[in-house]
């Protein structure tokens, strides 16, 4: 039998467990308790069990968020991953002016999100925003305080605008990568721009999009900030997403027994939906 | 320092990489031959302590490697790739381990341009290592181990990743360096001719098992078993099954006298092993010969390996010189019986050629 | 197929080359015989690639022109020079089968599906590749992801020439035996141009029908194998092919005699009367020419042994003639002397360099 050589070792280990324990499980061990209970003061409590879960489950209102959460995750996929690759194939792959691309193109990650909820909130305002006004001379009915049609298409516009240079970044670091003899052997097998795209840009960039698209996934599902300060989830509740509507339930109406089991379901679906993925993508990568 | 290894297994997830091993090294230079996968890495890192053995102890001058942590161990390991700090200089990097243990900066600048001198480096002690070539990457690496001093100095086939040229000089001064050190040297080869270069203690690992020890030299002329007559001979050795009657030795379609070695062994089959130095191409007449057929001729060094299909077996012919051969072309192999080894079919060692015996 | 001239050619990768360290390729004439196996052999910097990337239409030469037969392709791309390629690592289309792989190239350029079918099959039977032509190329090891590569370039009826880059580097030695033999029977069957770029003698010696060596951005010779080795062109590739090189001493003429420190040679043969005004004159002799003739030879050189290396088949004795070191190269079982000896340096395996060229040998 092999001993420990040395079992001071374990305190080493002991600060990072601290650190994982304060930051990552008490927090979600403080959300499953409310979620089981139903709290009135700091000493009444009464343990409700699944009830919370079977509300949420049952709320009409939850249940048309996560219709349009997944909505709008798919849209913003749809549009976001071959746009990203598009752009990423355009960009020059060295030199200066690579370097200026790619600081250009990421530009829009560097603002708060708040402050690009404010950005597209006046620039889309159908009176006085220069996109808004600009469609509306265009002769096309806009506005996303009043038309839910229209309070869609700029988030969405919003979310295109802010997140596919991240999905750009990733991709043009995925076209970097590959070595110029992919090129070469393209060219001297005679491979069209085309082919050489199917048959090698896009087999190389598999594992780089397979981490955009758990990325775009995530934070899509998660999105807040930006709709909240553009929309505030109207008009009527059409723009409310699963996090307005959780934020509505927990400080709104402070019902914090449905809210944690809320944002437990929300949890488990996210990374469901984020393992789906992965394992589907690896499979096509492997079959 | 002195360095036993008693009865150590290492197996990972069930597959055993070292069996049984049992040695004992002693200050000097051991040579670990083996090919790629046969368990050389694996034991040096068991004996740089840097895994544990699955199974049986190491011991450091007597006492359980256990209880002697590894930053006291005072190893100095150099890897097959180039490991050098990318961000350090040339004196920086060599400097590295001594600056660890706090020696003092007039002792460390002397070390370190001694240690530099004796691996000709002392010119580029202000470069990086991106602006060195990978023999001069290699001899800085190898600085690094040897400047501080260690009682034991593991290098895992060092030599591999160069090309044949820097090969060739790095390899003389590495023979010189570890003539010179009072430490345990274990060096890995899977390359028979550096590892007689090198001289000093053969290990030959087959398969993660010690199949025999003793000084390289003997260790090539008389090798124990066809496995180790295999790995130590580059190319490796031909084995062809023969049979021995009392006045004559058949094998691969051949009849030749019984010669003098064989005589007293016992009648029936066994494996003829022939090293390829010893197959000539086209004999003179007189000399035993079979007909065959160039399969491939390939030139390392000095020295052509040709490959002939005859009889039924293939068999590898070293020659000296450049000659290129085309494929298929009808030669005829002849051997003098006097240089052939004997092994029994179990492949054990039956009888050896007298050395020096002419061709 | 055609041959592949080279003329005048010269490059460099600064954009106004003035000193003569700028220029990659010096200049270089050459001819690249239709269906010969060459190999371009040269250290690294010596201007290969360059050489290897101005074939195939990568770069373009700052000056000469490259035909291929008749035409003139020195500006015709890559796509258009009927060339293929196998480069260091697999290059390979992942997602597609063995067969996807083998037929791509023809694909490109409207090859009807029959003569496609029976190209691939073809070719696949030649390489061993048969049995995985339905396989995804990606799984497969990495020399069959070499014979791949190759294949796409066989399959093609109008490729002037076939180029390798290091193509073996990542094949396992146990593996490159077969591989060696694959490219030879392939040179045989199709008789293609082949030029295979390395860095490693023993590669290109034993690949190469003929051998062109690259050194400092010039061919320094063209020759067989078997010629490189005996009679190297230059003192480079005396001292890059073979184990060891070849035992170089700096000479002096003397009258009738090459005097060296350490003894002389009688300067004798045809090279007596082509002896150069001027120029450093050398010594060459592979290190298994050296005789070792003990104290019996009259007209042999003292030497002392000062170490003996025994190396299984051989042993290399380095000896002290004088001051001038040399390596000697003898057949395991043959005495090696110990001590004080003699040396003979058989004068028609002696070779003479002035300025590092071959003059010729000593007889």
């Amino acid at each position: 039998m092999i001993q420990a050589d040395n079992n001071r070792a374990w305190f080493l280990v002991l600060p990072v467990v601290l650190v994982v324990a304060f930051t990552a499980i008490v927090p979600l061990m403080t959300v499953v308790n409310y979620s089981v209970q139903d709290i009135f003061g700091p000493n009444t409590r009464v343990f409700v069990g699944v009830e919370w879960f079977r509300e949420v489950i049952e709320d009409d209102r939850i249940r048309a968020a996560f219709a349009r959460q997944f909505l709008f995750s798919f849209l913003v996929l749809l549009i976001e991953i071959p746009l990203g690759v598009a752009v990423a194939l355009i960009l020059p792959l060295r030199g200066w002016r690579s370097s200026l691309a790619v600081v250009a193109i990421a530009l829009p990650l560097l603002i708060p999100f708040n402050v690009v909820g404010m950005i597209w909130q006046v620039f889309a305002r159908p009176e006085i925003g220069l996109l808004g006004a600009g469609v509306n001379a265009l002769g096309i009915p806009y506005n996303y305080t009043a038309d839910p049609l229209s309070a869609w298409a700029t988030i969405i516009v919003m979310d295109v605008w802010h997140w596919t240079p991240l999905v750009a970044l990733l991709a043009f670091a995925g076209l970097r990568s590959i070595s110029p003899a992919y090129y070469q052997a393209a060219r001297i097998d005679g491979a069209s721009r085309l082919a050489m795209f199917l048959f090698i840009e896009l087999p190389k960039l598999r594992n780089v999009l397979t981490i955009a698209v758990l990325l775009r996934f995530m934070d899509s599902f998660m999105i807040y900030t930006e709709p909240f300060v553009v929309t505030g989830g109207g008009p009527g509740s059409s723009t409310t997403f699963l996090s307005i509507n959780l934020v509505k339930m927990a400080v709104g109406q402070f019902d914090l027994g449905p809210a944690a089991a809320f944002s437990l379901l929300y949890f488990l679906v996210i990374l469901l939906f984020s393992y789906i993925f992965y394992t589907i993508l690896q499979q096509v990568a492997n079959k | 320092m002195n360095l036993a290894v008693e009865g150590v297994t290492r197996s990972v997830e069930g597959e055993v990489h070292l069996s049984e091993i049992d040695l004992v090294l002693e200050p000097g230079l051991h040579v670990v031959i083996g090919r790629t996968l046969a368990g050389k890495t694996s034991l040096l890192r068991l004996l740089a302590g840097l895994d544990r053995p699955t199974s049986g102890r190491i011991l450091i001058d007597g006492q359980d490697s256990r209880k002697v942590p590894t930053n006291r161990r005072r190893v100095g390991f150099v890897y097959q790739q180039f490991i050098n700090y990318p961000g350090f200089t040339v004196y920086d990097n060599i400097a590295a381990p001594l600056r660890r243990s706090g020696v003092a900066r007039r002792e460390i600048d002397g070390k370190v341009r001694e240690t530099a001198e004796i691996l000709r480096i002392e010119h580029l002690l202000d470069r990086l290592p991106a602006e060195l070539s990978g023999g001069q990457q290699q001899r800085v690496a190898i600085a690094r181990a040897l400047v501080k001093e260690a009682d034991l100095f593991l290098l895992d086939e060092p030599l591999a990743n160069l090309d044949y040229k820097l090969r060739e000089e790095l390899r003389h001064e590495l023979r010189t360096v570890f003539r010179r050190s009072a430490c345990a040297v274990v060096y890995t080869t899977t390359e028979p001719t550096e590892a007689l270069l090198m001289g000093g203690n053969a290990v030959v690992l087959v398969e993660g098992r010690v199949l025999q020890t003793g000084p390289v030299l003997e260790t090539y002329r008389a090798p124990t078993s066809t496995a180790v007559a295999e790995v130590f001979s580059d190319p490796p050795m031909n084995l062809v099954a023969g049979h021995l009657t009392g006045e004559s030795l058949s094998f691969a379609g051949l009849t030749v006298p019984c010669p003098t070695h064989m005589r007293a062994l016992p009648k029936g089959v066994l494996t003829v092993g022939i090293r390829p130095n010893h197959l000539i191409i086209d004999p003179v007449p007189g000399l035993a010969a079979l007909a065959g057929e160039v399969e491939l001729s390939e030139v390392n060094g000095s020295e052509t390996f040709v490959h002939v299909f005859a009889g039924d077996s293939s068999f590898v012919v070293e020659c000296e010189g450049v000659h290129a051969m085309p494929v298929g072309l009808a030669v005829r192999l002849g051997v003098n019986p006097a240089n052939l080894f004997a092994f029994s079919s179990a492949g054990d060692l039956l009888a050896l050629p007298e050395p020096g015996t002419q061709q | 197929m055609s041959e592949i001239r080279i003329e005048g050619l010269r490059h460099s990768y600064a954009r106004n080359p003035t000193a003569s360290d700028l220029w990659a390729l010096k200049q270089v004439d050459h001819v690249w015989r239709d269906g010969g196996a060459y190999a371009l052999l040269g250290p690294s910097g010596c201007g290969k690639t360059t050489m290897l990337n101005i074939i195939s239409g990568l770069v373009r030469p700052s000056e000469g022109r490259i035909f291929f037969g008749q035409r003139d392709v020195t500006e015709v791309p890559t796509e258009r020079r009927n060339i293929a390629q196998v480069f260091q690592f697999p290059v390979l289309y992942d997602t597609m089968t063995v067969r996807g792989n083998l037929a791509f190239p023809l694909r490109n350029r409207g090859v009807g599906k029959v003569e496609r079918q029976a190209r691939v099959e073809e070719v696949a039977a030649m390489l061993g590749l048969s049995d995985s032509l339905d396989l995804r190329a990606a799984g497969l090891g990495a020399a069959e992801k070499q014979m791949i590569s190759l294949g796409r370039g066989l399959v093609r009826a109008d490729v002037a020439a076939i180029l390798f880059d290091e193509p073996l580097t990542v094949i396992d030695p146990q593996v490159k035996f077969s591989l060696r033999r694959k490219l030879k029977e392939v040179h045989e069957r199709f008789k293609p141009t082949l030029i295979y770029v390395t860095h490693d003698q023993n590669e290109a010696l034993t690949f190469a029908d003929q051998v062109v060596v690259m050194y400092d951005g010039e061919v320094v010779q063209v020759g067989t194998p078997e010629d490189l080795y005996e009679r190297p062109a230059h003192s480079f590739v005396g001292y890059f092919i073979g184990s060891p090189g070849m035992n170089f001493l700096p000479v002096q003429p003397d009258g009738e005699r090459l005097v060296f420190p350490g003894g002389a040679l009688a300067l004798s043969g045809t090279v007596a009367g082509a002896l150069p005004d001027r120029g450093a004159l050398k010594l060459g002799i592979r290190p298994s020419a050296v005789r070792l003739s003990g104290g019996k030879d009259p007209g042999a050189i003292p030497a002392d042994v000062i170490d003996v290396e025994v190396l299984g088949a051989y042993a290399i004795v380095e000896l002290a003639l004088g001051p001038t070191r040399i390596k000697a190269r003898v057949r395991d079982g043959a005495p090696i002397p110990s001590g004080a000896t003699g040396v003979t340096l058989p004068p028609e395996q002696t070779l003479l360099y002035s300025d590092e060229r071959l003059i010729g040998a000593l007889a």
